[in-house]
């Protein structure tokens, strides 16, 4: 009997390869199941959770919904790239010297500098200081220079251990930036010109629409002149010159990187998925199998209870249970798998046992005297299992996009990185309104990958496993 | 008549029975229970408040009146009986319609009665997607049935390579024509579709045709969503199940009889096929006017979707309870509905002893 049904599994794997469809799907899943082991593999689950979950202070130099980097190769303008320069590392550009003087005073000069060879503005520019100190704070002077050599003073302030300066933020700075360039050029702004504009824009007539701003390339500097009333202080520096690009997958409105959540959506979704639509299914079948065999009180019964299920509303039901008791995903995989196991499925399934249980083989393993449970399990159940392959490979995508729609309404795990929860997050913040769609089409093309590919399978399958659908 | 009669009991019984799932799922947070005693605590403070005979007592005095009243109050509906003996309460107010008030949610017009809440709402939802279901059941008839006509023909070959297509549910190609036509068509041309809700809040009612108009409008997206995602497996479907019924050997008689094509197609495919087709679209109707939360979220269409939606973020449990049970009823007057349609159109059954 088993070799049979290898035989059998054999022969349809090799029909399967016929069909183009059912390959490409194969294909796709395995690439899934590829990048599922390589992300559980490289970042630990708790890891990964830890890093989506750390809020914004982990994701410190990261540029703010910065599309992907790819994006620059479609793209006749080039978009920033962050640029990060710390004097805790030994960096090209970056100069730090703290010198004590006449053993009362110690002065400070720290340098950036960078070259600059995009096309388009940077999105925000800020300075990090950890600073060391026993009684006066250090006092800074913070200088702008541009590739044409004009130097900008930006600031100058006592800093404390542990400071920053939100250099594109700081709106007086602006405001004085504006007034001079005006006067320069003897024109007023017609819009309110950021400080990152600013600081990076060719100061002639085109700065006074920020439609035609030009960025003024070459090397930039930043200089930090300080002094401090004690020896043996130290202070050190970080310049984040935030681009408009970032990684391969870009970051959202928390500067999270996108990529982690999106490796770590695979293995949830296919696990998710697969799970639910296996376990969905052969409990179903086993139902199905029960109540056709015994009939009777049991039959009544259970036709009852799948009735009862299939008058409650599937997901309003579920999304009342989400709310109620926040679930993480493997608690959520139970109660779906516990909703569904009375669906509809299982009249189907009845139905087909109830010709079954009529075939001579049914009744001469009843006449040699099989146990219920044996007739059931390896009489009944084998017989229909291959023409249920089919719909449950289909169904994966359906409990995978389940998962995904529970999330867009904001019900899903509380914890995990999925693909939904990119979407929801990209949904609340309007970024199809701000035209951010590399937030939502990245996951949603995942989401689609992974869905056409087990639907693609499902349906070459069905036309193999039922034969009747081959014809047509 | 009994064969009905006895189908309708059960039927009822169902109901009941999946209303009461819904209040132990609903209650297990206890969120019944604290509806109902902040109601009464509301009704009470407010009579006592508001009656003439307790105007010379001070604040204190008053808070003790209206919690001995509260208390009094709780015993009589029997609160101090055990959470059973309770749910058979909600259950009969549940089942005799009574839907009690809103926590937090009212009604357009202000009121808080759940009916009037979810009566406001339904008719939003009933009309997109019964739009919706409506086309997609002529589409897939007709198409189904050309299609399985020109059996190997290139388009039939099309639809069965499109089918897989809708294995993506039709709330996600909402997100991607939302978009395509409401924000790059906004960005390409300077207009495009709105990317969400029923009508402009600029559009008065008043003016019947500009709002119907505007309503359209707003319908144009959320019934193309579901089109794209649901006609081609729809279509699919239909052609296979149509090509299975062509090969009966009653056909091939017709056919052998020479019988015209039109006449075959109405009275030897169609009409045996009607009934389980039929089933299928109503259930699949009413499935939808439930089914479609994220659809209803995703365009901010102003159904009961979203009312579910809204009531589930703040734990509106009446709502909730609500919205189930007359979706439960729906169904089950469905399918009680199709007992007696079907005998109307397959005259191989037949309904009891008439």
């Amino acid at each position: 009997m088993k070799t049979m049904l290898q035989l059998s599994l054999k022969r349809s794997f090799k029909q399967l390869l016929i069909y183009k469809s059912a390959f490409a799907g194969l294909i796709i899943i395995l690439v899934l199941a590829g990048i599922s082991i390589y992300t559980v593999i490289t970042i630990p689950y708790e890891e990964a959770i830890k890093l989506w979950r750390a809020g914004e202070q982990h994701w410190l130099d990261n540029p703010r919904n910065a599309f992907p980097s790819w994006i620059n190769l479609f793209l006749s303008k080039k978009m920033p790239e962050t640029i990060a320069l710390s004097t805790k590392k030994a960096q090209p550009g970056v100069s730090k010297a703290i010198i004590p003087v006449d053993g009362k005073f110690s002065t400070i000069r720290i340098y950036f500098s960078f070259n600059y060879e995009y096309d388009d503005f940077p999105s925000e520019v800020n300075l990090f200081f950890e600073a060391n100190f026993t009684t006066s704070a250090p006092k800074l002077t913070i200088y702008w220079i541009k590739p044409n050599g004009e130097e900008i003073t930006l600031k100058s302030f006592l800093i404390s251990k542990d400071d920053r300066y939100y250099i594109s933020g700081d709106d007086k700075l602006a405001l004085t930036l504006r007034d001079s360039i005006s006067k320069k050029l003897n024109k007023t702004f017609g819009y309110e010109a950021m400080v990152q504009l600013l600081l990076f824009a060719q100061e002639d007539e085109s700065i006074l629409n920020p439609n035609t701003a030009k960025v003024m390339k070459g090397k930039y500097t930043l200089s930090i002149d300080g002094i401090a009333f004690e020896t043996g202080i130290n202070l050190d520096a970080k310049l984040v010159v935030y681009g408009k690009v970032y990684g391969w997958a870009g970051t959202d409105h928390l500067r999270r990187d996108l990529g982690i959540a999106l490796l770590w959506g695979t293995p949830i979704a296919l696990s998710f998925g697969v799970t639910a639509s296996v376990t969905i299914t052969l409990i179903q079948i086993f139902i199905g199998a029960i109540s056709a065999w015994f009939g009777g009180k049991t039959d009544t019964l259970l036709q009852r209870i799948t009735e009862i299920f299939m008058i409650l509303p599937f997901l309003p039901t579920l999304i009342m249970i989400s709310t109620f008791y926040k679930f993480n995903i493997f608690v959520l995989l139970l109660v779906v798998i516990a909703l569904t196991i009375f669906g509809g499925g299982v009249k189907n399934y009845r139905a087909m046992f109830l010709q079954i249980k009529e075939f001579p083989y049914v009744e001469a393993a009843r006449t040699y005297g099989a146990s219920n449970l044996r007739v059931v399990m390896l009489y009944l159940i084998p017989k229909i299992l291959p023409t249920i392959i089919p719909s449950m490979v289909l169904s994966v995508a359906d409990f995978v996009f389940l998962e995904a729609a529970l999330a867009i309404l904001g019900l899903g795990d509380p914890l995990a990185p999925t693909w939904g929860k990119i979407i929801n997050d990209a949904y609340d913040r309007g970024a199809l309104y701000k035209g951010l769609y590399y937030w939502v089409l990245e996951p949603s093309i995942m989401l689609a990958a992974t869905s056409l590919s087990f639907a693609m399978l499902g349906f070459a399958l069905d036309k193999i496993f039922n034969p009747k659908l081959k014809e047509m | 008549m009994r064969y009905l009669v006895k189908r309708a009991i059960i039927l009822f019984i169902t109901v009941i029975t999946a209303v009461y799932v819904t209040i132990l799922i609903a209650n297990m947070g206890g969120y019944v229970d604290e509806i109902v005693k902040s109601e009464i605590y509301l009704s009470v403070s407010q009579s006592v408040r508001q009656n003439p005979a307790y105007r010379a007592l001070n604040e204190t005095q008053i808070m003790r009146l209206i919690d001995e009243i509260y208390n009094l109050e709780i015993k009589k509906i029997g609160f101090d009986k055990p959470f059973i003996y309770r749910s058979f309460i909600y259950l009969k107010d549940a089942i005799s319609l009574n839907l009690g008030r809103a926590l937090f949610l009212a009604s357009d017009s202000g009121s808080r009665s759940v009916r009037i809440i979810i009566l406001e709402r339904l008719p939003n939802t009933v009309l997109l997607f019964t739009t919706t279901q409506l086309i997609l059941f002529f589409a897939g008839l007709f198409f189904g049935l050309f299609l399985s006509r020109r059996y190997g023909s290139f388009l039939d070959k099309m639809s069965v390579l499109l089918a897989p297509l809708s294995s993506l549910p039709g709330w996600f190609y909402g997100i991607f024509l939302i978009l395509v036509f409401a924000s790059l068509f906004r960005l390409w041309f300077g207009a495009g579709l709105p990317y969400g809700g029923m009508v402009d809040p600029t559009t008065s009612p008043a003016d019947k045709l500009a709002y119907a108009l505007d309503v359209l409008k707003h319908m144009i997206l959320p019934v193309a969503s579901w089109l794209l995602a649901y006609s081609f497996i729809n279509i699919y479907v239909r052609r296979t199940f149509f090509l299975m019924f062509s090969s009966e050997d009653y056909v091939e008689l017709a056919k052998a009889k020479g019988l015209p094509e039109s006449i075959i197609q109405r009275r030897y495919i169609l009409r045996p096929t009607l009934p389980p087709i039929i089933t299928d679209f109503s259930l699949t109707l009413i499935g939808s006017w439930m089914g479609a939360i994220v659809t209803e979220r995703v365009f901010g269409w102003p159904g009961i979707g979203s009312l579910f939606y809204a009531a589930s973020m703040i734990f509106d449990t009446p709502v909730l309870v609500g919205l189930v049970v007359i979706y439960a009823y729906l169904l089950a007057a469905t399918v009680f509905m199709l007992e007696i349609v079907y005998a109307i159109l397959d005259p191989r059954i037949k309904v009891g002893g008439r």
